[in-house]
């Protein structure tokens, strides 16, 4: 039987058989190739971090027991990953980037510590398709990315908004960043993503600094919030700080927070509290003090 | 026909010297600009458009009588696609970091214009183990070309080939500067046109 591969039946019947088969066969692939392909995903994302962190020049295993030994916690705010990080007992804080590139969509990872406030002690970019010499720069150069290290991310004591970012003509050396060169519309989206980014770092901030009396002191990862005097926590696990009078905690306000656990700080009455409110907190986990208490007497 | 007969040889080694695919034929030519900035990328996208045109080429030859003549190109380009996207996971799943610099360049194999070039003018007419050496071939070919410029792209305007540092710190101290064009596209079309020029005129005979 001699096939008339030019008679219409044959041509339909003939395309649907090779896209079924094809379509079988990448589907194989993809499902055969997907567990290896995910754990180079995350393998790539752990030395991401790492790279943020100052560690580069891992890979494969010793990678991976470097980010277990570094990393402690990894927390989700609201989508986007941060984590705990602890390198010879000092407390650092990477933050996941997201943002818009140029031609496409850039990421990275700030680390962030306190030394005198929020400093960066790291920083690491991503890119999906800038161009190569031009945007691909704030991945592919080391030494644009070490210059973020030891900027500031607030200015002074101004928490109300991020001075940490990335301009033209750098005006305070402690907290900008220079652009990289001809790749304006790119450094103008790492700045962005750095902006926003962080925004939880700064909600976290301004909350610690107004509600410094009534609130104690939790320490999440920026350590500056309302303890200028004092940088001890003398609790194991509770998260209060001891307050120095006029610290930014209110006068008179006990110097130790009791409770081991609860976050609340003991108060003298009328620093705050309502006249003849129970002088200690004792509401577990309960974020007020007193007010909470009183708040049906 | 012997396996490796008079004729299949010449198949083979055609597409090497005067049927060069960039040189002679002036195919492919995007690619070669796109990934050659550093050795590493160059040699895997150079191996993968070999394997690519190799079992491409082979395909079409199997199905060659079977395929009807007016979706011809449809079936080729889907033999194509479909080659590109398993190499592409397979890449991705064993050399990651390498996939990641190569990234879309892999997917462009799709619109090389050796395949389609070698898939309309040799598969459809010929046996497949002559095909195979066809494809192997022209993919040689144009590996070679990436490698040559790829290696002096990466030695000159990074001073490294293959990532190890091949030029000395005492050079740079001394005033030695990367060229910072060779690590551009334009760099690597003038490259190109200096070998084309260099093999046509040592080792092209007009025939």
């Amino acid at each position: 039987m001699k096939l008339n591969t030019n008679s219409n039946s044959y041509i339909i019947i003939y395309s649907a058989i090779l896209v079924i088969i094809v379509a079988f066969l990448l589907a194989f692939i993809f499902k055969a190739l997907k567990p290896m392909q995910d754990a180079n995903v995350a393998l790539d994302i752990k030395k991401q971090i790492l790279y943020s962190l100052n560690i580069r020049g891992l890979d494969g295993s010793e990678a991976e027991a470097k980010y277990a030994e570094v990393v402690k916690e990894e927390k989700d705010v609201d989508g986007q990953k941060i984590y705990l990080c602890d390198i010879d007992g000092e407390e650092i804080c990477v933050f996941s980037l997201k943002g818009m590139g140029l031609w496409g969509g850039i990421s990275g990872y700030l680390a962030i510590h306190d030394q005198d406030g929020p400093t960066v002690y790291g920083a690491y970019f991503n890119h999906e398709s800038e161009t190569a010499g031009l945007g691909a720069e704030i991945k592919d150069s080391q030494a644009w990315q070490e210059k973020f290290i030891g900027k500031k991310v607030f200015k002074g004591g101004e928490y109300g908004s991020i001075a940490l970012s990335v301009v033209k003509n750098v005006d305070d050396a402690a907290t900008q960043v220079d652009c990289v060169t001809g790749a304006t519309l790119t450094s103008n989206g790492v700045n962005d993503m750095i902006h926003a980014g962080l925004s939880s770092l700064m909600k976290e901030i301004q909350q610690g600094v107004k509600e410094c009396g009534t609130k104690g002191c939790g320490h999440e990862c920026a350590k500056g919030r309302c303890h200028d005097a004092a940088k001890e926590c003398d609790h194991d696990g509770a998260k209060g700080c001891k307050h120095e009078a006029g610290m930014g905690c209110k006068e008179g306000a006990a110097k130790e927070c009791g409770h081991e656990g609860t976050k609340g700080c003991k108060h003298e009455a009328g620093m705050g509290c309502k006249q003849g409110a129970a002088k200690e907190c004792d509401h577990e986990g309960a974020k007020g003090c007193c007010a909470d208490k009183t708040a049906n007497e | 026909m012997a396996l490796f007969s008079k004729q299949n040889r010449e198949v083979f080694t055609n597409p090497l010297n005067l049927d060069h695919p960039i040189l002679g034929q002036v195919l492919g030519i995007c690619s070669a600009l796109a990934v050659t900035s550093q050795l590493k990328p160059a040699i895997v996208m150079g191996l993968a458009v070999t394997v690519i045109t190799a079992f491409a080429n082979v395909i079409i030859s199997v199905i060659r009588n079977t395929i009807p003549n007016r979706i011809r190109i449809v079936v080729q380009l889907v033999v194509v696609a479909a080659l590109v996207t398993i190499v592409s996971q397979i890449l991705k799943a064993y050399v990651y970091d390498v996939s990641v610099q190569l990234s879309v360049y892999v997917g462009l194999i799709i619109t090389n214009c050796i395949l389609m070039g070698r898939l309309e003018a040799f598969a459809m007419q010929n046996k497949p183990w002559p095909s195979f050496l066809d494809g192997v071939g022209n993919g040689l070919g144009y590996a070679m070309i990436l490698v040559i410029v790829g290696a002096v792209r990466e030695f000159l305007g990074r001073g490294s080939l293959l990532g190890f540092q091949i030029i000395p710190d005492g050079a740079y101290e001394a005033g030695y500067i990367n060229n910072g064009m060779m690590t551009m596209p334009a760099m690597a079309l003038i490259l190109v046109g200096c070998v084309i020029w260099v093999h046509r005129a040592y080792f092209y005979k007009e025939k």
